[in-house]
Order: structure tokens, then C-alpha cells, then sequence
């Protein structure tokens, strides 16, 4: 039996969430107002339930690093939010929702979790727009939906490309509701720095005012991280650039078990990297595939050429050309899902096929559709004999309906017109399903320690689908954690403000400020975007879009070895005790250093290929999927939950079985 | 109320509602001075009118002092507010780029017009309130046209003018056209009433102009 | 290319600042505003000075808090991009460039190029919002059908990243296309309208409580918002502005 404890509810799945907002502890509206809770981050999870719990009448404070909670990087989320409403009557349910996204993950989450997911994404919809999200309506006026990657029916609610924006602008007025009546207080340019715990609960948190470089201290009753995900391990990723680990990293090192670091996504259509000096990578919305055909040149040195500038996509031929997503996978072609398109294209760079200077990219090709979108306008609009450039013109203004702002996007960074010559692309990191481990309330295992959306890892096993981390981030915030959060907190009832005048705040604080004065004592040698770059290769090229035992074992070691180096020559210039973004920067990738190692280690452990993790050890050997990822259910069907012991290399593993009551195991196929 | 006044938007629409207000009496003393290059006799029959009638001079010329004088006060209160909102001034300011010259200087056209008015009156309101008001002389229907032809004489004042009725030019330019936006009307009528503001804040200027050099070159 | 920079450094807020020159060489057309600005830092941190402090975060355009006024306008010179998006290729080599921080008494400096935006914050907690708990129990979203303009309307009101771009380049330092496109997002919705008296009176009057200027329409603001945001807006807000003081 493992030390983890889930705590699912008992029952058929669909009373499981029903039956236990029932029979859980609910602390009464008086008393309420005698509890603080802190919310790290402030993205639709942190916002999300910080205004909830304030609306609820706890004291809330929230903590951001930006200077307004409105700029936490849920806002560039562009496709959309699924909800099972079934307006489209096409058949949707909360279980097709639950089903969709238990597969998608490919088999590696909770069903409970996921099912309660299904049963509250319809309130999320009716929660936004009551507060005046401005979602896409039909003629009609009422909601609009589209469709997205993986699933078979329309579930997705869109504001355009700008989904995630609204989102959090809905949530930080909702926030705005509680700041204006007292009930929040919100610290932004504050950096949680340690998780602060008395008799082994979460009691508070260490923060950095990052404009005076002061270290406060802030208790609370309980603490909830919503701190968003770690893809910047990899340097390069779709994340901003503050997006970092530490809040939830620290609180492992307190004892929050991480679960399933390994479980990263990359996106298949990102903008391709232009040069070194590249800073961060920029996401085009996965709908573009609806559209555009991915390829490459069929001769080598046709890509050499073009490589070199000799010779340009346009030239040539259809039958010089490998669309090899059609090619392999002929019944889902382009639409095959994030990491069979990732992977496949990083395939044939990897082969020499790339097609950009670096050699990192492919073509995505929107010249079939607008011919064939244009032929179809030019017999509705009653164009008998069109000329070629007729077809074309009409053909690139559907386009740009559906993709304009994309492509003016893509056009402002890479300087080509889309519409005439194909667009390069190449996977990118983008989200992390791995986070701190959380049972059905979400608290971790630091009593009183809870966390919500991209920093818990509950939700999405080993792959997310399209348009599933706002639901998520949403469900957490305004209609999960409120309630389980409350059992915990009835016991605290009558316990009173946590004083920080206490031997525990005084122990994490001092722990916080000799680590600032050790990061600012490195011999200064380099900077600490240099080790960061460092970090991202290693991580990009061994624990990346796939990975093997030799070079995981290489990266456990180069990461323990860059980590230690770091800590001796790291330049931090300034000082400490006022605003110093380079020292913000070092304790992030401080923490990275650690993170990743372990991210190895996660990787090495999981020796079966599934859903975003592939191991090139674990592929099917024979028959029609000869090549493919193989995930192993028998030796691998849990969730990998690291304990902190010290060294990232020494985390001792807790497996939670998972438990498939309600569905079937099947191998994903898309041939 | 006194929020209203003291409140930003309210002062904007203040100074729009009262530069509309100054925009209709222009209209109405233009077409007053346009006869003049026509007929002394009409000129004089409207001046006479204007001149003696009771609701004009007691209702409609305090109406029309206050309002200038509003304009103008609350134009340098809302200039000195600006100012202090942007304290360190850029180094480079590249206000072209984004906005037209006029409606970044509407304080300069504003105070040469102001400064136009100071000559006006001193030329026209203050004889004519010191002739009905305080000497009492004899009213005489028939002395307008002859005072006003004699007040162009000069080639100097007839060039103090016209130079005043461009920057009038420059002021309405901006000032009729966004009074519009001031009060809240930006709707698919806007461009046509733009375009409106545009014609007649070069026409009625360049009207008056016409009649300031007609008179001085038909010196009798 | 090689360029020449004119940055502003400044300690801290109470601090006096001052125009430094910098100068970068080897910039590529390539590169984004920002990452030219971090060859510029990684070549101060080699020389053991300290880096310029300036805003950034997502780095496509969307979290508002890239804010740099470059040549004399915010974002620079490109239009409907921010700074993070704006790219070297816009530059020529040998340019002197100036670098300044949007300048708002409203909007005091906390270090070199980095500004206090919280006033905008406060405008928002003042009313941008509608009054609805968050309990799940809200009627069922198709229940409210909202004409589609109206809707498409606001959300482009709602596309507004609050970077204080329009504060930046107004002559005036005025607020007025930020507020209003937050008021406007409300008042195009059914939804919004039960609060819209009271949401525009205490909006507008933290607006001027924060200190901005008055619009004097010049229209600036439109021109650099990296969004788009219509002048209507503003009219729009001034109508309900209007219509809320007489109400009372």
C-alpha cells in the first residue's frame, strides 16, 4: 500500500463529486471571516479561486510577480475553452468529456478527477458570461462553438484567437469585486521564496517585495500554489519569461511530492527558432492544421538548397514534396495529435530534411487550401471561368478570415508573407501536465498546502488536449478548490491569526536570505541566462521530444554538474535589497537546475513511451503501428509521485496506481 | 452636480458644448459681415438690429460674453491639469507620428484667437458700448457700414485679420470636428459630420477674410 | 547592425535619472526589440555594470507589459505591435535610438525603464466588474443572448492589454481610451448594464483621482494602441458618463 492517499469518494463515478460536496466539512460564514488563505499566482487557477474564496469571506491575499494579477500567462491561451453543453446537439456529454480527455492523456490520469472536470465545465461557461466574458456568438446571439484536435464533436468556446485573455481578465474582475470590498489584498511584484510550515502544516509563505527587495512574511490558515507550469526548464518555450517553478519546487522541497515531472507537451506548431539570440518561442493556434499540409523536400539535397538559400519552397513540384504526415498516417494525416506531429517532424529535421537555416523546421502549406477554398467561393459567388489569380485572391481572403491575425502575426516575426510562400514551423514546448502531486481536494502532501491548474498535476496524464487547460485552471479555481478547501479549514476554526513571530518563520526566512546572499556571491563568471541556455540544450536534446537511457543518464549527470558550477560562478550584479530582476532570475533558474534533474530521473524511471513522454526503448516492434509509441500497462499504469530526500538524483518514488473502473485501456492509433 | 463640473469628462463636454455654442454665433456674425461687400443697406439694417434690439444686447451678448469667457478659462485650467499629468517631459517626442499639429496645439491657435478677440473688441465692442452706453449718443441707423469700412483701412489691421482668421482656421480644424466625439456622437454619421466641421471650419474663415480684403480694397 | 542608445537609467523612484549611452553592435534584423535590449544587458552584466531594468513577460504581444517609448512614440515605430513584437528589421544599421519609459505622472518610474501601472489597477478594482458570485449557479449561458455585434463590439473593447500605451502617447497623459474600453466592454452587454450607472461614475472617478490628464481627442492614443481600441470607445463612455450623472 502506497503512503499516498488519493481520497477519492466512494461510488459510481458520476455521484463520486456530488455525494462528496455533500458530506464534507463546511466552515460557517462567521467564521470564515477569522481564516486567511494564500494564493500564489494569479492566473485563471490563483485568480480564479482567490476571488471565490474571498467571495466565500475568507481574508485572501495574492501573490504575483507581474504587477498586475491581469498579466499572468494564462492570458496567451488563444484556441478556446471546452465545456460539455451540448448546444451543437452533436451528441456531447459529460462523459464523451471525460472519455475525450482520459485517452487523450493516454491513460495515465484519475478517472474521478477528470470525470469531476466533465461535470463542471458546462458552470464554467455559464459563470464567464454571466460576468461578461465576451465569448463568439452566432448570428443569433447565442454561444458559438468550434472544434478542435482529438475529439469528435464541438465543444470548444472561443473570444477569436484571445480565449485565454478574456478568461483572465473575467476572473481578475472578479478579483477586482473582492479588492474593492477588502476582501483581497493583492501583493503583486512579490516572488513567494519558501513555504513556510508549523507543526508540519502549511501555515504561510517567505516573499520578495521585487520593487524594494524586502522579505516579508505572510501567514495564513492555508496556502494554495497556482503557479502555473515549468516549461522554462527547456530556456526555449511557448511560457513568458517570469514563468518559473519555484513557488511549487520550494513547496516540494517542504515535502509536496512532484508528480510526473517527465509529462511535457510540445506543440507542433510553434515559430521556428531564428537564431541565438532568441529569447522565447512564439505559439501559432493548432487550428492552423485544419488547413495547412505539413512537408518537407523528398531529396535531401533539395532541403540543402533550400537551407542554403538556393532554391525556394514554391519551385518545387507536388511530387518533390513529402507530406509526410499523410504519408504516415493516412486516416488522421495532419490532425494526428501534439505529440505524433511533434515527433514525426522533429523526425525529419533530425534526418536532414529541415527546411530553415538552423534546420529546425517544416513547411506548413496553405496553398491546396486556397485553391480549393477559392474554386468553392468562385462557384457560390457565380464565377463561371475564373482566372487563376481570381481563385487565388478569393481563396487567400478565406484564409484570411479564418487565420488573419495569425498570419500577421507570423509575417511580423519572420518577415514572409505567408499567403504566397509556406510557413515554417517546428515543435515547442508549451505546457507541463507534471506538477505537485494532489489527491481528489487537490491539497498536496503538506497538509494545508494545496494546488490548482498547471502546477498540480491531476488532470490531463501524460498528454493534455487542445482547449483543456483553461477548463482546468477554471474548474480548480471557481468551483473545486472553494469547497474541498473548506473541510480542511473547519478544523481551524478556532485556532486564530498564525502569528509569524514564530521559530518557523524565523528558520525559513533566514533559509531564504542565505540563499540570496549565496546566489549573490558567485565568483562571477557568467550569467545566469548562460547556464539557463545551458539547461535548455541538455533538456531540449536529451529529456526532449524523445529520449533514451544513455542520454537521460547523461542529463542527470550534466544537470548535477551545471548545478554545481552555477552555484559557484553565477554573476548576479547589483544588490539584493532593491529591485534586481538578474537575482529574480538566478533563484528561478536555481531552481530549474534541481527541477530538471529530477525531470530526468522521472523520465528514466518511466521506461514506456505515453502520451507527451516517448522512450525510443518502448516502440511497437511489429505490425501496422511498427515504429510507434508503446505505453506499457502493466508495469507503468501510475502516477510516479518524487519525495525530496536532498539531492534531485536521491527523490525517492511513491507510485499511485491508477485505477480504470469506468473505461477500457486501448492503444492509441492514427494510421 | 459638483462632481459633474469637477469631473474630467464633464469639463470636456463643457468646452465642447460652449465652443459649438461660439461655433453657431460665428456663423450668424459672418453672415451679418458677408453682406457688407454687398449691400451697406442690409448691413446696416442687421447692425441696427443686432445693435439696439433689447434681447440681444441683454440677453443673448451676456449669453455669448460668458461663453467665450468660459471657453477660454476652462481651456487654460484644462492646459495647466495636462501639463501636470506628464511632470518629466520626454526626450524625444515624436507627437507627429500619432496626431495632427492641430490638435496638438490648440492652445496656441486658442490664444492667437484670444488675442485676435482683445483687438476685436477693442476695435468694435468697446466704441460701440461706450457710443450706446455710457456717451448715450443719438442712435443713427446708417453709421455701421461707414465705421467698419473705416476700420479697414489700415493694411496693417486688415493683416492682423486675416492672419488671426487662419489660426481660426487651425483651431476649428480640430475643435468642431472632436466636439462631436466630446459629447459622445461617434456613430456611422460621424464621418459625414467631420467632414462637415473640415468645410466649414475653412469656409467660414476664409469668408471672413474675403471680407476683410473686399473692404480694405474698397476704400471709398 | 550597430546601434546607438539612448536609454534612461534611474535608480529608483526617488532617485534622479539621466539619458545614458549605450552602444550594441551586431544586431540582427532578426531579433525582437527586447532580445536586442538583452544582447545590451548580457554585455553590461560582462562588464560587471547592471543591466537595464525594463518590463517584459510573455514576449508575444498579449500580457501588456513590455512599455517602452522608443524614438518619441510607445512601441515604437510599428504600428498594432508592442514592443516585444516590434523587430530589429524596423532599424537601420548606424540609428541612434532613444529609450525612455512611458511618462505619466500617474505612472511614476520604479527603476530605469520599468513603470508603476497599478493606477490602471485601480480603476479597474473601482468598478470593472460585474457583480456575480461565483457560486455556479448563474443561469444557463444561453440564456442570455447577446446581439453579435454588440458582442463582437465588446470584445474588442476587451482586447485592451492595459500596457498604458495611450497614456504614454497622448500629449495629455490621459487614461481615457484605457477606462473606456473597459467601460465599454460592459456596456455593450446585457449583462452589464444593471451596475452601468455606478460602474461609470466611480470608474471615471478614479481616473482622475490617479492623477492623468483630459482627452483632448487627438487621437493618438488610437494610433499607438498595439490592440487597435476605437475612439468610440471614449465617445461611448462619455455618453454613459453623461447619462449616469444625470441619473444621479
Amino acid at each position: 500500500m502506497s503512503i499516498l492517499d488519493s481520497k477519492i469518494p466512494e461510488g459510481p463515478l458520476a455521484d463520486k463529486w456530488t455525494k462528496h460536496k455533500n458530506t464534507i466539512n463546511l466552515v460557517n460564514p462567521a467564521n470564515k471571516r477569522n481564516i486567511d488563505v494564500i494564493v500564489v499566482g494569479t492566473g485563471l487557477a490563483g485568480g480564479s479561486a482567490a476571488a471565490t474564496l474571498a467571495e466565500l469571506g475568507y481574508n485572501v491575499k495574492t501573490f504575483c510577480y507581474q504587477d498586475s494579477p491581469r498579466r499572468a500567462h494564462s492570458i496567451a491561451a488563444q484556441g478556446g475553452i471546452n465545456a460539455a453543453k451540448n448546444y451543437q446537439g452533436d451528441g456531447d456529454s459529460n462523459y464523451r468529456l471525460f472519455y475525450d480527455t482520459i485517452k487523450g492523456g493516454d491513460y495515465r490520469s484519475r478517472e474521478a478527477n477528470v470525470h469531476r472536470l466533465a461535470e463542471v465545465s458546462g458552470n464554467i461557461i455559464d459563470q464567464c458570461v454571466a460576468q461578461g466574458v465576451p465569448f463568439a456568438r452566432e448570428y443569433g446571439g447565442l454561444l458559438d462553438n468550434r472544434s478542435f484536435g482529438g475529439v469528435l464533436v464541438s465543444r470548444t468556446f472561443y473570444a477569436k484567437g484571445q480565449t485565454g485573455q478574456q478568461l483572465l481578465l473575467g476572473a481578475y474582475s472578479a478579483m477586482n469585486r473582492q479588492i474593492n470590498r477588502g476582501k483581497i489584498q493583492a501583493f503583486n511584484r512579490h516572488e513567494m521564496l519558501d513555504l513556510v510550515k508549523v507543526d508540519g502544516k502549511a501555515r504561510g509563505i517567505i516573499a520578495r517585495n521585487l520593487v524594494t527587495g524586502e522579505i516579508e512574511r505572510h501567514s495564513a490558515h492555508a496556502v494554495v500554489l497556482a503557479s502555473g507550469g515549468y516549461g522554462n526548464v527547456f530556456f526555449l518555450s511557448t511560457n513568458a519569461m517570469g514563468s518559473n517553478v519555484m513557488a511549487a519546487w520550494r513547496a516540494h522541497r517542504r515535502g509536496a511530492f512532484f508528480a510526473n515531472p517527465c509529462y511535457t507537451q510540445i506543440h507542433p506548431t510553434c515559430i521556428p527558432v531564428s537564431g541565438d539570440h532568441q529569447s522565447k518561442l512564439t505559439l501559432m493556434s493548432e487550428s492552423l492544421r485544419n488547413d495547412g499540409r505539413i512537408w518537407v523536400p523528398k531529396r535531401i539535397e533539395d532541403a540543402q538548397a533550400i537551407r542554403e538559400g538556393k532554391l525556394k519552397p514554391t519551385q518545387l513540384a507536388e511530387e518533390e514534396r513529402d507530406y509526410y504526415l499523410e504519408r504516415r498516417y493516412p486516416a488522421f494525416g495532419n490532425l494526428v495529435p501534439r505529440d505524433v506531429a511533434s515527433r514525426a517532424a522533429k523526425e525529419r529535421c533530425d534526418a536532414g530534411f529541415g527546411v530553415n537555416k538552423t534546420g529546425e523546421a517544416v513547411y506548413l502549406d496553405f496553398a491546396s487550401a486556397i485553391q480549393r477554398y477559392g474554386k468553392e467561393k468562385a462557384l457560390t459567388s457565380g464565377l463561371h471561368n475564373p482566372s487563376a489569380d481570381q481563385v487565388r485572391e478569393l481563396g487567400e481572403k478565406v484564409i484570411e478570415d479564418k487565420y488573419g491575425n495569425l498570419f500577421q502575426m507570423y509575417e511580423k516575426i519572420v518577415d514572409e508573407n505567408p499567403y504566397k510562400t509556406p510557413m515554417m514551423i517546428y515543435p515547442a514546448v508549451h505546457y507541463t501536465m507534471g506538477g505537485l502531486w494532489v489527491d481528489y481536494n487537490l491539497q498536496t502532501t503538506v497538509p494545508g498546502c494545496y494546488a490548482a491548474g498547471e502546477a498540480n498535476f491531476s488532470d490531463h496524464g501524460a498528454n493534455r488536449l487542445g482547449a483543456s487547460a483553461l477548463m482546468q485552471g477554471l474548474a480548480d479555481g471557481y468551483f473545486v478548490l472553494p469547497y474541498t478547501i473548506g473541510d480542511y479549514l473547519s478544523q481551524d476554526i478556532r485556532t486564530g491569526k498564525i502569528p509569524t513571530d514564530t521559530p518557523e518563520f524565523d528558520q525559513a526566512e533566514k533559509d531564504v536570505k542565505d540563499r540570496i546572499e549565496k546566489l549573490m556571491g558567485g565568483s562571477g563568471e557568467h550569467s545566469v541566462d548562460y547556464y539557463h541556455k545551458k539547461l535548455g540544450k541538455i533538456m531540449w536534446n536529451k529529456c526532449g521530444m524523445s529520449r533514451n537511457e544513455q542520454g537521460l543518464k547523461e542529463a542527470i549527470e550534466e544537470i548535477s554538474a551545471l548545478r554545481e558550477d552555477f552555484w559557484k560562478n553565477v554573476k548576479v550584479p547589483g544588490d539584493a535589497n532593491s529591485m534586481n530582476p538578474e537575482l529574480e532570475k538566478a533563484g528561478r533558474v536555481a531552481d530549474f537546475l534541481e527541477l530538471g534533474e529530477l525531470f530526468a530521473k522521472d523520465a528514466l524511471d518511466r521506461n514506456e513511451s505515453c502520451g507527451g513522454h516517448f522512450r525510443e526503448e518502448s516502440v511497437e516492434q511489429s505490425g501496422e503501428q511498427k515504429g510507434e509509441a508503446l505505453r506499457d500497462d502493466k508495469n507503468f499504469k501510475y502516477v510516479s509521485a518524487w519525495e525530496y530526500k536532498g539531492e534531485p538524483k536521491d527523490a525517492q518514488l511513491h507510485k499511485e496506481d491508477l485505477v480504470f473502473e469506468n473505461i477500457e485501456l486501448k492503444t492509441r492509433s492514427y494510421k | 452636480m459638483s462632481g459633474l463640473i469637477k469631473s474630467s469628462i464633464a469639463r470636456k463636454v463643457a468646452m465642447a458644448l460652449s465652443g459649438l455654442f461660439l461655433v453657431f454665433f460665428l456663423l450668424q456674425h459672418f453672415t451679418i459681415n458677408f453682406t457688407s461687400i454687398f449691400s451697406a443697406d442690409i448691413f446696416n439694417e442687421l447692425s441696427h438690429f443686432m445693435g439696439t434690439n433689447p434681447v440681444v444686447q441683454f440677453v443673448l451678448q451676456p449669453v455669448l460674453i460668458f461663453g467665450v469667457i468660459f471657453h477660454f478659462v476652462m481651456g487654460f485650467v484644462l492646459e495647466l491639469k495636462n501639463n501636470k499629468a506628464r511632470a518629466v517631459k520626454y526626450a524625444k517626442y515624436n507627437g507627429g507620428a500619432n496626431a495632427s499639429w492641430m490638435s496638438r496645439n490648440m492652445i496656441y491657435s486658442g490664444l492667437v484667437v484670444l488675442a485676435f478677440l482683445g483687438l476685436h473688441f477693442y476695435d468694435f465692442w468697446v466704441p460701440e458700448m461706450v457710443h450706446k452706453y455710457i456717451e448715450f449718443a443719438p442712435e443713427d441707423p446708417t453709421r455701421y457700414y461707414p465705421e467698419l469700412l473705416h476700420k479697414f483701412e489700415s493694411p496693417v489691421r486688415t493683416g492682423l485679420y486675416v492672419l488671426s482668421f487662419v489660426f481660426l482656421t487651425l483651431h476649428l480644424w480640430h475643435g468642431f470636428a472632436s466636439s462631436f466625439q466630446s459629447v459622445g456622437f461617434n456613430n456611422k454619421y460621424s464621418a459625414a459630420a467631420s467632414k462637415f466641421a473640415k468645410a466649414f471650419s475653412i469656409v467660414i474663415p476664409l469668408g471672413f477674410i474675403v471680407v476683410a480684403i473686399a473692404l480694405h480694397f474698397n476704400q471709398h | 547592425m550597430n546601434l546607438t542608445l539612448k536609454i534612461w537609467r534611474q535608480k529608483d523612484a526617488s532617485s534622479k535619472g539621466a539619458i545614458v549611452d549605450y552602444q550594441v553592435k551586431g544586431i540582427e534584423g532578426d531579433m525582437s526589440f527586447l532580445e536586442m535590449l538583452d544582447v545590451l544587458n548580457e554585455q553590461l552584466i560582462t562588464k560587471g555594470e547592471e543591466p537595464v531594468v525594463f518590463d517584459h513577460d510573455c514576449r508575444e504581444g498579449i500580457c501588456g507589459s513590455c512599455s517602452l517609448q522608443i524614438n518619441g512614440e510607445p512601441h515604437g515605430p510599428d504600428r498594432l505591435v508592442t514592443t516585444c513584437q516590434l523587430h530589429m528589421r524596423k532599424f537601420n544599421d548606424g540609428d541612434t535610438i532613444y529609450i525612455e519609459p512611458f511618462r505619466a505622472k500617474a505612472f511614476p518610474v520604479v527603476k530605469d525603464l520599468m513603470v508603476d501601472r497599478s493606477a490602471f489597477d485601480r480603476i479597474q478594482h473601482a468598478g470593472g466588474y460585474i457583480s456575480v458570485n461565483t457560486s455556479g449557479n448563474t443561469i444557463d449561458a444561453n440564456a442570455i443572448p447577446v446581439n453579435k455585434d454588440n458582442a463582437d463590439d465588446a470584445f474588442a473593447a476587451a482586447t485592451c492589454i492595459g500596457c498604458g500605451a495611450c497614456v504614454a502617447a497622448c500629449k495629455n497623459a490621459s487614461a481615457m481610451l484605457f477606462t473606456s474600453a473597459k467601460v465599454s466592454q460592459f456596456a455593450l452587454l446585457p449583462q452589464g448594464q444593471v451596475e452601468a450607472t455606478d460602474r461609470v461614475l466611480a470608474m471615471v472617478n478614479q481616473m482622475d483621482e490617479e492623477g492623468f490628464g483630459n482627452c483632448t481627442n487627438t487621437g493618438a492614443c488610437e494610433i499607438e494602441c498595439p490592440k487597435g481600441i476605437s475612439l468610440e470607445n471614449i465617445a461611448r463612455m462619455n455618453r454613459e458618463y453623461l447619462k449616469a450623472s444625470i441619473k444621479g
